[in-house]
């Protein structure tokens, strides 16, 4: 039994964090040179050969710093339903990909190409229309397409639960990325902050809540990491641990934002601090495939039995 | 990361569950947690079971009767322990703070005289920390020892302290040096609960039962031998005490939590639940699987280092929070039958029960304020509240 990342996986988030912290704004050429679209792609199609749990760092590190790229939406979502072919465009930033499961689709203004279950099938969706559409979370805008036509088959329709198991642990992940930032930003706040002439996190109606945070955080981050074992490992719980991780990671990242908003109290409702922007990635987290509700939902017929 | 059992902790695994199988008594199964696990004999031979099929002491090094084996046995052990529902050792005071503290911080020849009866369930310990007028703030003690030809003489009184009616030694924290204050000046003493002047006296509890019990030391004599670490130097023991208190319980406490909700969802299933009461039941599960794999998390970091860290805490803050919100719920399915006691008491009156017991789990083992304190100002590095 060993839960801890190896060597090679904390170097690969070493690196992460000291790239992203110098490149907020990176193109999707600059992850493929870094090697990150094609992590899981195999070596003999140009990727590193590796498996979800080194993606794993990556989603975390990425939501850490809010990278606008469509990095989820493709890696997580698209990558393994792709023909080996196309996997290898993506490992080498050629392509990049959005999953039409709804009607909205995410991450509509970057993405090259599109992909939509119909029949048996995930097939590509050519000559579509796009329409961008103002969304809360301008890091991952929503997008509607119109027309077009199936083109290439690229898998069976029989990988879509698993495509969605790695969607909701991999924006697990991420929301474990946008809490812990939001609650280092709280507790440096409080530590320097003085009011009645000492630093606020002095105080514990401040101290407390981000003790909460960091508890809450912990556990979500603990499932998370759990259900991408699961995921690397193709492990039969990997789709409940993935629902399961979603419903806690989504509720305890929203709630970091919210404390941290709160301790940083006028600055912190401020459009020129970077917490309404973690915020909203956190909402748009919480929202997207299913609500924490829902996620229970599916746990409760899990170990009940059907609807009450 | 492999969170699957190597070949040799299957093998582990496998030989527990089938010695579970035949070992544990009927009558056993499910005699867990409330004050009946002090006085029932049955439990005491059911301890020296555990300790003669080896696997008591998993972890400790093997020149003191230990398994010398790396901590995920002692995990697995737990684990596969609450699964068959099978009542824990009696010496879980001995084993969760007194035999870590002597090992660290104990001198050979009180290894070799207190660690092995431990194991085997033919000594009890008890611990005194608490006080009328020390609780959170534990260096408020003033319990004193006094030196006098070669022994501590020592006067004062202890609270909370479980297994005291059963123990054979106390782990007593006193304040050596009348003139110091905080944590100066403190003794950790090994206290023969045999000795003249020691007192013991049950402490009832608002579920009806005397799990704890109050201590009073008039004018007992303790040799210097039985000294825990330096004269002086007790807060620093008393630390490693608690850091193991915190450090080792989590599996314990993730194995306690899963036979809450695995009863959670039978009375549901047995009663019904409503949607909203489904919702509730789905987030208990939830928050149990991540517990589980904090436990982990923080198994493989105390694996690599050996000492627990600060995670402990988190674990039991949250874990006391989820006892209380699951055995709540528990009660909320039994509707009005949750008032009854005794006979007429729907599972026994195990909810009833757990759910009163449950508001110490947020009091004990460091109460959930200070337990926020400590990840405030030692995870977090928030500055001190006090």
């Amino acid at each position: 039994m060993d839960f801890a990342f190896t060597a090679e996986q904390d170097a690969l988030r070493a690196q992460a964090r000291a790239f992203l912290s110098t490149h907020p704004e990176p193109t999707w050429r600059e992850l493929a040179e870094l090697g990150w679209t094609g992590v899981s792609v195999a070596e003999e199609h140009g990727g590193a050969g590796l498996g979800f749990l080194e993606e794993a760092i990556l989603f975390e590190e990425l939501g850490r710093a809010l990278t606008h790229a469509p990095y989820w939406s493709t890696v997580a979502v698209v990558l393994p339903a792709l023909p080996p072919d196309l996997q290898g465009e993506v490992a080498r930033g050629e392509a990049s990909w959005a999953l039409a499961t709804g009607p909205l689709l995410p991450d509509l203004d970057s993405v090259t190409r599109i992909a939509v279950p119909g029949g048996d099938s995930i097939w590509e969706l050519e000559g579509a229309a796009r329409e961008v559409l103002q969304t809360n979370d301008t890091t991952r805008p929503l997008g509607v397409v119109s027309g077009g036509a199936f083109g290439r088959v690229l898998s069976s329709s029989a990988v879509l639960p698993q495509l969605r198991a790695r969607s909701l642990a991999a924006l697990s992940l991420e929301a474990c990325g946008v809490g812990a930032r939001a609650l280092e930003l709280a507790v440096g706040y409080a530590k320097e902050r003085v009011q009645f002439g000492k630093p606020i996190g002095t105080y514990q109606a401040i101290s407390h809540p981000l003790a909460t945070t960091l508890m809450e955080l912990e556990l979500g981050r603990s499932l998370a990491l759990f259900a991408a074992w699961c995921i690397t490992e193709d492990d039969e719980r990997g789709a409940l641990a993935a629902a399961a991780a979603k419903s806690l990671c989504a509720d305890a990242a929203v709630a970091a934002c919210e404390r941290s908003i709160q301790v940083h109290g006028g600055i912190g409702f401020t459009w020129e601090h970077v917490l309404h922007r973690l915020y909203k990635r956190a909402l748009w987290i919480q929202a997207w495939e299913a609500s924490t509700a829902q996620l229970r939902a599916e746990v409760a017929d899990h170990l009940l039995g059907g609807g009450a | 990361m492999d969170l699957r059992d190597t070949p040799d902790e299957a093998l582990f695994r496998d030989g527990l569950c089938a010695w579970l199988e035949t070992s544990l008594p009927e009558a056993l199964r499910g005699h867990r947690g409330g004050a009946g696990r002090f006085s029932d004999d049955a439990v005491r031979d059911w301890s020296r079971a555990l300790y003669e099929a080896g696997y008591v002491g998993l972890t400790w090094p093997k020149e003191y009767g230990g398994g010398g084996k790396p901590y995920s046995y002692q995990a697995i052990f737990l684990e596969e322990l609450a699964r068959a529902e099978a009542p824990q050792h009696l010496g879980v005071i001995g084993l969760g703070m007194a035999g870590p503290t002597i090992i660290a911080c104990g001198t050979e020849a009180q290894k070799a005289r207190y660690l092995q009866p431990l194991l085997s369930a033919h000594e009890i310990w008890c611990q005194g920390f608490s006080e009328p007028d020390a609780g959170s703030d534990l260096s408020a003690v003033r319990t004193s020892a006094r030196l006098e030809d070669g022994h501590f003489v020592v006067d004062g009184q202890k609270v909370w302290s479980s297994y005291a009616h059963i123990a054979d030694w106390c782990l007593l924290l006193t304040r050596s040096d009348p003139g110091s204050e905080r944590h100066a000046g403190l003794t950790y003493l090994i206290v023969d609960m045999a000795a003249p002047g020691v007192e013991v006296r049950p402490l009832r509890q608002l579920t009806g039962e005397a799990e704890f019990n109050e201590i009073f030391f008039s004018g007992v004599r303790v040799s210097v031998d039985n000294v825990l670490g330096d004269i002086g130097g007790g807060w620093q023991v008393a630390m490693t005490t608690l850091l193991h208190e915190r450090g080792t319980l989590g599996f314990a406490l993730v194995a306690a939590l899963e036979v809450m909700v695995r009863k959670l969802i039978e009375l549901a299933r047995d009663r019904g639940a409503s949607p909203v009461q489904r919702d509730a039941i789905a987030r208990e599960w939830i928050e149990l699987q991540a517990h589980r794999y904090t436990a982990y998390r923080s198994l493989s970091a105390l694996m690599k280092t050996g000492i627990p860290g600060p995670e402990g805490s988190i674990l039991k803050q949250q874990w006391s929070e989820a006892a209380q919100r699951v055995t709540k719920l528990g009660l909320e399915l039994l509707g009005s039958d949750a008032q009854l006691l005794a006979e007429n008491a729907p599972y026994g009156g195990y909810w009833q029960h757990l759910q009163l017991r449950s508001r110490g789990n947020t009091i004990e083992a460091g109460t959930s304020e200070v337990l926020r304190n400590i990840i405030a100002e030692r995870v977090l590095g928030l500055p001190r509240s006090r």
